[in-house]
């Protein structure tokens, strides 16, 4: 059944959409991303206009994140209090985030940044992620070796520090600021939640428990992606009711299997899994950028 | 004074000899709703004449022209390794949507300086004041267009699409595919004898969307914020609705 999208302005399958929107939606509420990585592309390749699909992906976001947060609410994985530390510096930096994407469209070359952001963004997360999950694999197959107990870093010695009881975390709060401002001046640029940098950053800087980090990033997210969907409504008239309609509807039912998938399997499966998922997108994006494209030529209506 | 009286006379005697196009649609108007997948449109008519026709065979050219937007064509280049836009050219006006169908082959049909004069081939109702000048092959990039649009459909070259009959009466079908740009759709006939315009005649086809598609659309541009508000609105009330089912939905 083909659907004709009002604000993008493209005739598309709508049962292709519901599928898009469900499988990303599973990936989302099993890893607490919310799948703009994998969506954003996705759109672009099914010929929605970029700016069009990046403005409608965050509301969708907001609607698979919102479905997923719900279900760890009932579960108690969420750390309220460090999620809202975080959306502080998340809020703050998407606001940075939406002027240095201005500043880089001025310059030109913006889609060139965004794309080798990606890569190098996907690329290094997921190679230290993979790495990672297969050290601790290795170190349950092998009781012997028990984990060191975790050494007070830096994140210990700074100032101003809080309770978390949920993460069972007495630490600074300026770590998690700095960490929701540095995710939220990358999700503005690339155009996404930033839930695959902010899920990682959680459990390596913040040492978190991967239980708690899921709940926690979906939370944060709902507010980032819904301040970018207003910003991208208010002055680019860009978001498509129509398509997100669609997209959330797969979207939110993929969330809630996703959860109870997530649920299932172990800490160390979920964080690999992540890891090759980053990846695959990471070689996809870089082997765009190494092969000659077939068509040398691209359009933009409008100027620039 | 037998001068004045000659001019007179041909100046009557033109309109006498003229032909002109009678023409008509299967439809003027096109409604974008939500299921909408492209559409046909048949346009149809005849010749009128006062005289005669004249010994040379009579050629129809029908063109449907969607509404011109400036269009930025950007090159793609190995820089560093990696492949880079780098030259761009901005191409003043394209038509978002160009068919233009024939009774023959259009280059045999057409005269260089009346394709000029009309601006009917492809490559001619695409307006390119001039490339910058860091831009060596600016030709090139109106190649890429025409060819980029052509693969979606967008433009179509239509040659030996229009039937004619007994040299007065023709008709042919122009295909609109399914991702239109909304706007007046100008529609344009032209006689063509010995490679020279005779008569044209335009007329337009309105392109617009309707229902729910008109609602989002102006909602959307003209009160922004709520509409921004809305989106959220439904995407909040979408998932809590599905956390809600699927608590008592086990699996």
């Amino acid at each position: 059944m083909q659907i004709y999208l009002p604000i993008a302005e493209v005739s598309v399958n709508a049962f292709l959409l519901l599928g898009l929107g469900g499988i990303v939606g599973i990936l989302s509420g099993m890893f607490g991303v919310g799948g703009g990585f994998l969506m954003t592309p996705l759109l672009f390749f099914i010929g929605i206009p970029p700016a069009v699909a990046v403005a409608t992906e965050a509301n969708q976001i907001v609607a698979s994140s919102f479905s997923g947060v719900l279900a760890h609410f009932r579960r108690r994985t969420v750390d309220l209090k460090m999620g809202l530390v975080l959306l502080i510096g998340g809020l703050i930096g998407a606001a940075i985030g939406v002027q240095v994407f201005a500043m880089l469209r001025e310059i030109g070359q913006v889609d060139l940044l965004v794309k080798l952001c990606y890569v190098v963004f996907l690329g290094i997360i997921g190679g230290l992620m993979f790495l990672e999950s297969l050290r601790a694999i290795r170190r349950s197959k092998n009781p012997a070796a028990r984990p060191e107990r975790k050494k007070h870093g830096l994140v210990h010695a700074l100032p101003f520090k809080m309770k978390f009881r949920t993460s069972g975390l007495y630490i600074s709060v300026i770590p998690p600021i700095v960490v929701g401002l540095l995710v939220g001046i990358l999700a503005a640029i690339m155009g996404v939640g930033g839930g695959f940098v902010m899920v990682p950053a959680m459990i390596y800087i913040l040492g978190m428990p991967t239980k708690v980090v899921v709940g926690t990033s979906l939370f944060q997210i709902i507010f980032v992606t819904a301040f970018t969907t207003l910003l991208h409504a208010t002055t680019n008239y860009t978001v498509d009711m129509a398509l997100a309609v669609l997209l959330l509807i797969g979207g939110v039912v993929g969330a809630q299997i996703g959860t109870r998938i997530g649920v299932k399997l172990k800490a160390e499966q979920l964080r690999i899994l992540l890891s090759l998922l980053v990846l695959a997108v990471c070689a996809k994006l870089a082997l765009d950028l190494l092969i000659q494209p077939t068509e040398l030529f691209s359009l933009g209506v409008g100027g620039h | 004074m037998i001068r004045a009286l000659a001019l007179i006379f041909c100046l009557f005697a033109l309109p006498l000899a003229a032909e002109e196009v009678v023409a008509g649609l299967s439809r003027d108007e096109v409604a974008i709703t939500a299921n909408f997948d492209g559409s046909d449109i048949l346009i149809y008519g005849a010749v009128k004449r006062d005289a005669p026709a004249a010994e040379a065979p009579m050629e129809v050219i029908i063109t449907v022209s969607g509404p011109s937007q400036p269009v930025s064509v950007r090159k793609k280049d190995k820089r560093v390794g990696i492949w880079v836009n780098t030259e761009l050219v901005e191409v003043d006006k394209a038509p978002s949507f160009y068919a233009v169908a024939s009774s023959g082959d259009l280059r045999q049909v057409l005269t260089r300086t009346e394709d000029l004069r009309h601006r009917i081939s492809i490559p001619r109702a695409i307006r390119s004041v001039g490339a910058p000048s860091n831009v060596a092959n600016a030709g090139e990039f109106t190649e890429a267009l025409i060819r980029i649009r052509t693969a979606k459909n967008l433009y179509q070259r239509l040659d030996n699409a229009v039937k004619l009959y007994d040299q007065t009466l023709f008709s042919t079908t122009i295909d609109l595919p399914a991702n239109l740009v909304e706007g007046p759709y100008n529609t344009r006939i032209f006689l063509v004898r010995d490679g020279m315009v005779v008569d044209d005649y335009s007329t337009v086809i309105n392109v617009n969307k309707v229902g729910l598609e008109r609602w989002i659309y102006d909602l959307a541009h003209e009160q922004p914020l709520i509409y921004g508000l809305l989106s959220l609105f439904i995407a909040i009330a979408a998932g809590w609705v599905a956390s809600a089912v699927f608590r008592y939905v086990r699996f």
